[in-house]
C-alpha cells in the first residue's frame, strides 16, 4: 500500500494529539496500517506540539524534513514555521486565526503578516487551503473543537486513506461524550469549508 | 474498566508505546511496579497507577528511582514479578542499587525499564543507557516498535526468571511516544504474594559474599550468551553482501530505506534486539557473509565497537563503519532521510535527496518556547524573589521541574542546573566559593526525591544560602503525579501517609524557616528579604497549588482580570511578569480572559492600579 505522510503542528492546548488519535482510530476501523508519533514534552505550557501520522507500508513513525505529503497547521505562524517539512508537492491546510506567542508581547520578534504568510506557503507548495477554523469551531458550539474542523477539511481533500464515515465513527468512540455532537458538526463545517476553498 | 485490562485476546487497539508496554507487563502477570515519574516514561506508570486501583497490581510512586529499584528488587527477591520504570537519567540515581542487585540476582522476574531520550526532548542529557548493561552485566532488550515493545516485556520476564537476574529494557522517546495498532494477548494472572527465604550467605553483600556473587554473575553472563544467540529478537533479513546492523528505531528507518532504494536483494540486515550480551556467534558468521557493514544506532557506538572487536578476533578486515564525520553522528535522534542517505552513500548508490523548498525569503517566525502557565505560582514566587534580591548580585541554582522555565527572560531565575536535587548541593558549593548571595530553587517533588540530603549537608556545614521550596502540591511537569507531601484523600485514595515539607525542614534543624503564599506579593517579598538577610541556611516554603492542576481538577477558578483605562502603557507588567495571558493589540496591553487564572499578581504590581477583576461580560469586551 502506498505511504501517506501527514504532519500536524499546533500550539499546546489546541488538541492536535486528539486529532491524530481520531485519525489513527479511523485507520484501525478501515483496517489501514498506521503509525504515529508525537512530541508533546511541555504541551500544556504553551509550546509547539507536533504529531506525525504515517499511513500505509512504512515502519518509521517520524517524517523527515521536506517529506510530508500533507501539512495541517492549527496556527498560522506555526504552519509557516513547519514549511521546512514540506516540498513542492505538499498540500497544506491552515487555520488563519492567530495565537501570537508571548515572545511577541515582550518584543522578541514580530508576528508575520497573514497575507504574506499565505502567499509564501502558496508559492512553495502544491496547494494551500486556508480559512478561519476557529470561527467555524465557535459556530459548531465550542472553540475547543477547532481540531475537528481541521480534521474535516483534511478528509475533504481526499488525501487521507480513511473515509469521512470512518472518521465520524472514530469521533463518536474516542472523543468525550458531551462533545460528540459539537465535534461532528465541527468536522462537517471544516469539510464544507475545504470544499468551498476549492 | 481500564482499557489496558481488557480480556479479549486478539482484539486490536491503537496504543501509545507506553500503553503497549504497560499492557505487556499486565499480560506478563506483573505483581509489583514502582517508579519515579520521568518523561518519556511517565505514561507507563500513569497507566499502572490507574490499573492498580482496579486490579491486583501493586503500584507505587516511590520517592526516587533508587527507592523504586529497591522496592522492585525486594519484591522480585520474594518471588513475585516486579517492574520498575524510569527515564534514562533516573538509572543514574538507581545505579547504586542496580550494580549490586546484579550480584544478588532475583527469584521472580524483574524488568528495569530505562526510557532514553535522544535529542533531549525533555531531558538534561542524552546518555546512552545501553552501557549500563555492559557495566552491570545484566541482559539488555531493545524493541524497535510499539507492537514489539509489548511482546518483548513477557520475554524479558522469562529471561529474567531463567537467569535469575533483572533484565534491562531500553526504549527511546520514539518508542514511548509513538502509537501503532497492537493485538492484545492473554493476561497472565499475577502471583501477588511471594515469600522471602533467608539466605544471608547469598543475599547480604559483605565482601566475602560478594566475591562469590561476582563469580556467579559472570556465569550468568555466559548463560545469557546462549540465550542471545537463540533469541528470536536477533534476526537477519536478506542474503546479500551489504551488511546493515541496526537496533531500536534505526531498524525502522533502515527497513524503509531499503525498500525505497530498492536494494533488498543486495542487503543482509541484522537487527539486534537482545543487545547485551551481543550475539557473538551470529555476528561472527554474519560478518563472514558480508563485504562491508554499516552499523546504524542512535547514540554511542555501542554495537559498532563490539562488532569491530568480534571482527578482530576472527581476523576479518572488511570495512565496518557507523559513527564518522561523513556518516552517522553520536548526537540527537536519527530520521528516515538521514538513514536513507547514509545507506546510499556507504554502499555507493546513486541518490538524490528530495528537493527541499528554498526558504531563504521566509521571515523569521517568532519563537514559541514553553512557558510557565498563566497564573503559575512559580512566576509569582520568582517575581517576589527578584524584587527582594534587587541590587544584590545573586546566583540562582535551580532544579528540575516546570520551574526550570524560569530560565527565560524576563524572570531569568535559573543560573545553574545539573540534575535532580542539584540546586541544594550546588547552592552549598557556590556559597563557599563566591561572595555572592545564593538563592536556590527546588520543587516539592524534587525536594523529596533528592533535596533532603543536600539540606542536611547545608545545616551541618553551616552554609550561607537561601533555599526556596516551590511547593505546588504535585509533580507538575511530568503530568501531575502525587508525591509524599500530597494529601491522597483529596483524590479519594486511602491507605497513604503524608509527609510535611515544613516538618522535615524544621527537623533537619534549619535555623530560619518561613512559609509564604506567593500570590500575596508584598508579604512574600518581605519574608524573602528576611530570609536573604539571614546569615546561614534559610528556607522559604512557597505554598500554592499548581494552577493548571487545580483547573483540571475543576476547583473554582478566580475571576479573570482586565486592564482598564488607567493603564499608561509603560508595560511594567509585561516586562517583569510576562504572564502568557497578556497580549498586545492596537499598541495596548490586554489580558486574555480565557487564559487568565485570576491570580491577581499583576494587579498587585501595576503601579497605576489599572488591572482589576472582571465584573461582567461587558468589561471583557471593552478591555
Ligand atoms: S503546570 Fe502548574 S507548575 Fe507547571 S507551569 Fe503550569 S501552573 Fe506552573
Ligand atoms: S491575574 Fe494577571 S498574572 Fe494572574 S493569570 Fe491573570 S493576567 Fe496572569
Amino acid at each position: 500500500m502506498q505511504t501517506t505522510r501527514l504532519i500536524i503542528v499546533a500550539v499546546g492546548g489546541q488538541g492536535n494529539l486528539l486529532a491524530s488519535k481520531v485519525l489513527g482510530e479511523a485507520a484501525l476501523l478501515a483496517d489501514i496500517p498506521v503509525r504515529m508519533s508525537e512530541i508533546h514534552g511541555m504541551a500544556q505550557r504553551g509550546g509547539v506540539v507536533e504529531s506525525a501520522v504515517v499511513f500505509g507500508d512504512a515502519e518509521s513513525t517520524i517524517i523527515s524534513d521536506g517529506e510530508a505529503d500533507v501539512l495541517v497547521g492549527f496556527e498560522p505562524s506555526e504552519t509557516l514555521r513547519a514549511l521546512n517539512r514540506c516540498n513542492a508537492d505538499t498540500i497544506v491546510i491552515t487555520n488563519t486565526a492567530k495565537l501570537p506567542p508571548f515572545t511577541v508581547s515582550i518584543g522578541q520578534g514580530t508576528y508575520p503578516d497573514l497575507n504574506e504568510l499565505q502567499e509564501l506557503i502558496r508559492q512553495k507548495t502544491a496547494r494551500l487551503v486556508a480559512f478561519d477554523a476557529l470561527a467555524l469551531a465557535k459556530e459548531a458550539g465550542n472553540f475547543m473543537s477547532l481540531n475537528m474542523v481541521l480534521l474535516g477539511s483534511l478528509i475533504q481533500t481526499g488525501l487521507m486513506p480513511v473515509s469521512a464515515d470512518n472518521v465520524k465513527q472514530a469521533i463518536r468512540t474516542s472523543t468525550k461524550k458531551a462533545f460528540i455532537d459539537t465535534n461532528i458538526k465541527a468536522f462537517e463545517l471544516g469539510f464544507e469549508a475545504a470544499a468551498k476553498a476549492g | 474498566m481500564h482499557k489496558l485490562l481488557t480480556e479479549n485476546p486478539g482484539q486490536k487497539m491503537l496504543l501509545l508505546g507506553n500503553e503497549a508496554i504497560a499492557r505487556g507487563a499486565i499480560e506478563a502477570g506483573v505483581a509489583v511496579a514502582s517508579t519515579y515519574p520521568g518523561t518519556p516514561s511517565s505514561e507507563i506508570s500513569l497507566n499502572f497507577f490507574q490499573m492498580s486501583q482496579e486490579s491486583d497490581l501493586y503500584f507505587e510512586y516511590s520517592t526516587n528511582e533508587k527507592v523504586a529499584m529497591e522496592v522492585a528488587a525486594a519484591a522480585a527477591n520474594s518471588g513475585v514479578r516486579s517492574m520498575c520504570v524510569m527515564k534514562h537519567v533516573g538509572v543514574n540515581v538507581a545505579a547504586d542499587a542496580l550494580m549490586t542487585l546484579a550480584y544478588v540476582g532475583v527469584k521472580g522476574g524483574m524488568v528495569v525499564l530505562t526510557a532514553d531520550d535522544p535529542y533531549m526532548f525533555s531531558s538534561q542529557n542524552e546518555q546512552d543507557n545501553r552501557f549500563y548493561a555492559k557495566l552491570s552485566g545484566l541482559p539488555l532488550l531493545e524493541p524497535s516498535s510499539v507492537e514489539e515493545a509489548k511482546e518483548m516485556i513477557s520475554y524479558a520476564f522469562e529471561i529474567s526468571e531463567k537467569l535469575q537476574e533483572p533484565v534491562l529494557f531500553r526504549t527511546t522517546t520514539r518508542i514511548n511516544h509513538s502509537s501503532a495498532i497492537v493485538t492484545l494477548g492473554e493476561i497472565k494472572t499475577p502471583q501477588t504474594k511471594g515469600d522471602f527465604v533467608k539466605d544471608p550467605l547469598n543475599l547480604v553483600t559483605v565482601p566475602a559474599v560478594s566475591r562469590k556473587l561476582h563469580v556467579k554473575l559472570l556465569e550468568n553472563i555466559e548463560k545469557a550468551k546462549d540465550l542471545t544467540e537463540s533469541s528470536a529478537y536477533n534476526f537477519i533479513q536478506g542474503d546479500g553482501k551489504w551488511g546493515i546492523v541496526c537496533n531500536g528505531v534505526s531498524y525502522n528507518y533502515a527497513s524503509d530505506a531499503i525498500k525505497e532504494l530498492d536494494i533488498a536483494d543486495k542487503v543482509r540486515l541484522l537487527r539486534v534486539g537482545f543487545s547485551y550480551p551481543m550475539p557473538e556467534k551470529i555476528i561472527k558468521s554474519y560478518l563472514k557473509a558480508c563485504e562491508k557493514v554499516l552499523v546504524i544506532e542512535e547514540g554511542e557506538p555501542y554495537m559498532e565497537e563490539q562488532i569491530k572487536a568480534f571482527a578482530q578476533e576472527e581476523g576479518l578486515t572488511l570495512s565496518i563503519r557507523g559513527k564518522a564525520k561523513d556518516l552517522f553522528t553520536r548526537l540527537y535522534e536519527y530520521d528516515p532521510a538521514q538513514v536513507r542517505e547514509n545507506i546510499a552513500k556507504f554502499f555507493g548508490m546513486p541518490y538524490t535527496p528530495a528537493a527541499k523548498p528554498d526558504l531563504s525569503d521566509v521571515p523569521q517566525v517568532p519563537q514559541r518556547p514553553p512557558t510557565l502557565c498563566a497564573g503559575c505560582s512559580h512566576r509569582a514566587t520568582y517575581y517576589a524573589v527578584k524584587k527582594a534580591a534587587e541590587g544584590l548580585g545573586t546566583i540562582y541554582p535551580t532544579d528540575i521541574g516546570c520551574y526550570t522555565l524560569g530560565v527565560l527572560p524576563p524572570l531569568s531565575t535559573a543560573d545553574f542546573l545539573l540534575c535532580m536535587g542539584s540546586s541544594v548541593g550546588t547552592g552549598c558549593g557556590f556559597s563557599v566559593s563566591t561572595d555572592k548571595k545564593v538563592i536556590s530553587f527546588i520543587g516539592d517533588s524534587t525536594f523529596f526525591h533528592s533535596g533532603i540530603p543536600g539540606l542536611v549537608n547545608a545545616v551541618f556545614n553551616n552554609h550561607n544560602f537561601t533555599l526556596i521550596v516551590l511547593d505546588n502540591s504535585t509533580t507538575a511537569m511530568t503530568g501531575h503525579q502525587p508525591h509524599p507531601g500530597v494529601n491522597m484523600k483529596d483524590f479519594n485514595l486511602t491507605g497513604y501517609g503524608r509527609v510535611s515539607i515544613e516538618n522535615v525542614v524544621r527537623a533537619i534543624g534549619v535555623p530560619h524557616v518561613e512559609i509564604i503564599k506567593p500570590y500575596r506579593v508584598n508579604k512574600s517579598i518581605a519574608a524573602i528579604k528576611e530570609a536573604i538577610d539571614y546569615e546561614g541556611v534559610s528556607v522559604i516554603i512557597s505554598k500554592e497549588a499548581c494552577t493548571l492542576y487545580a483547573q483540571n481538577l475543576k476547583k473554582a477558578r478566580g475571576k479573570p482580570f482586565y486592564i482598564n483605562e488607567k493603564c499608561t502603557d509603560h508595560r511594567e507588567c509585561v516586562n517583569q511578569l510576562a504572564c502568557p495571558a497578556f497580549y498586545i493589540e492596537d499598541e495596548r496591553v490586554h489580558i486574555n480572559a480565557d487564559l487568565c487564572s485570576g491570580c491577581a499578581v499583576c494587579a498587585q504590581i501595576c503601579p497605576e492600579k489599572a488591572i482589576v477583576p472582571v465584573r461582567s461580560k461587558e468589561k471583557i469586551k471593552s478591555s
